[in-house]
């Protein structure tokens, strides 16, 4: 087969076509991984839900509350958990900018109470090997059960009562941040809808 | 002109002779960016090697119908849509792997192990050669990669593929998962690899 010449006809035909098949092939893909990414998503934040709240039979994915407030950028995603129309715990999606790399995202979960039940790293791009350990049972353990309105949420360097990781204050401080906006979240929901139901 | 190439030597020189990390030092972006971890390596090797697969199918079965003013925008739009079809496939089935990859998956359309190849070998040979051609070349990449990946987990984490050999609190070279562990890394390895495989030619 003799190569195309360099026309401006068949220069236009050849990527017109190119482009054409590109996009019908990405367009056919997409149809076929739409359902399950999105699928995915809702089922990563249900796992998230399950290890920070106590145990549910609602959905809270589908009754989740957007709060539009002045402590965060964007509006704040806030999941009810209940059992038998009881409300057993809420999960408050928590941020802070001020991690080492930027954001890191947490799910902290509440007890009616307001005490911390538990709490799951959703985003973080910390140091491998210092900040990452935010992740690690061993650092969020200190967290578990205490109460944020008792519980001073800063690192010991800040006059506060929070562990630091080795070497990662400012991811120790990144997370502590994000969890005090979490519950100031939380106080400020529970407080409307309290008096929204009495 | 197809039939003069050995078949055996054009798959095996991807892989040593002219492997596209340790000899050409080709794609270094998402070489040093993902490999802190062997899984990522391998991840990112397979990814980049099924990309690397079907652009040089492609462009090999198309090489007569595309003027050759406007051949680099025709394999640039082939490669960017096999590296979108490659994202939205992990992110709805391996969504882990996804999210451990996350902007160096896009960047595969820039790896210029991908354009390299589809300009100088898959516009000017058969499909048959373009593939063995990819596949030693993409397997040679998901090697280094591996290798590279591992090596880095080893020093940096105490672990292979996640499994972890050191004691909880053990100290590491946390160094070598950081950004210049992967040039210190990648630098030694080279120096080895090309030591050994001189040797043997």
């Amino acid at each position: 087969m003799a190569k195309k010449k360099d026309t401006f006809i068949n220069m236009v035909v050849s990527l017109f076509v190119i482009t054409i098949v590109a996009g019908l092939s990405l367009g056919f893909v997409n149809e076929l991984t739409v359902g399950p990414i999105k699928q995915g998503k809702i089922e990563r934040k249900i796992n998230a839900l399950r290890l920070v709240v106590p145990e549910f039979d609602n959905n809270p994915v589908e009754e989740v509350k957007m709060i539009k407030s002045d402590l965060a950028k964007d509006s704040v995603e806030i999941y009810v958990a209940t059992k038998t129309g009881e409300n057993v715990g809420t999960a408050v999606i928590g941020s802070s900018e001020k991690g080492f790399s930027g954001l890191v995202k947490l799910m902290i979960g509440f007890k009616p109470d307001g005490s911390i039940q538990n709490i799951e790293v959703l985003e973080q791009k910390e140091t491998p090997g210092l900040g990452t350990k935010m992740k690690d049972d061993k650092f969020i353990e200190q967290f578990r059960g205490k109460n944020p309105s008792t519980f001073n949420l800063k690192p010991k360097k800040d006059q506060g009562e929070v562990d630091a990781l080795t070497g990662a204050t400012i991811s120790t401080r990144a997370f502590s941040e994000a969890t005090q906006m979490a519950y100031d979240i939380f106080v400020k929901e529970s407080s409307t809808s309290q008096s929204k139901t009495e | 002109m197809a039939e003069s190439i050995n078949q055996k030597e054009n798959f095996l020189k991807g892989i040593i002779k002219e492997n596209p990390i340790f000899v050409m030092l080709l794609g270094m972006c998402p070489t040093l960016g993902v490999t802190s971890s062997a899984f990522n390596g391998l991840g990112m090797g397979i990814a980049t090697m099924f990309v690397l697969l079907m652009s040089n199918i492609v462009v090999s079965l198309v090489k007569s119908q595309i003027p050759s003013k406007v051949r680099i925008p025709a394999f640039i739009i082939i490669i960017a849509s096999f590296v979108t079809i490659v994202e939205m496939v992990l992110e709805a089935f391996v969504p882990f792997l996804y999210e451990q990859l996350g902007i160096f998956i896009p960047l595969i359309v820039v790896n210029c192990l991908i354009l390299g190849r589809a300009e100088a070998f898959a516009s000017k040979n058969n499909v048959w050669s373009s593939i063995l051609d990819a596949l030693g070349m993409g397997l040679g990449f998901t090697i280094a990669l591996t290798i590279l990946g591992s090596v880095r987990e080893i020093l940096g984490s105490g672990s292979i593929f996640d499994f972890k050999f050191v004691a909880e609190n053990a100290n590491t070279f946390i160094l070598f998962i950081l950004p210049p562990g992967a040039f210190i890394a990648l630098a030694y390895l080279t120096v080895f690899f090309n030591k050994i495989s001189t040797k043997k030619a």
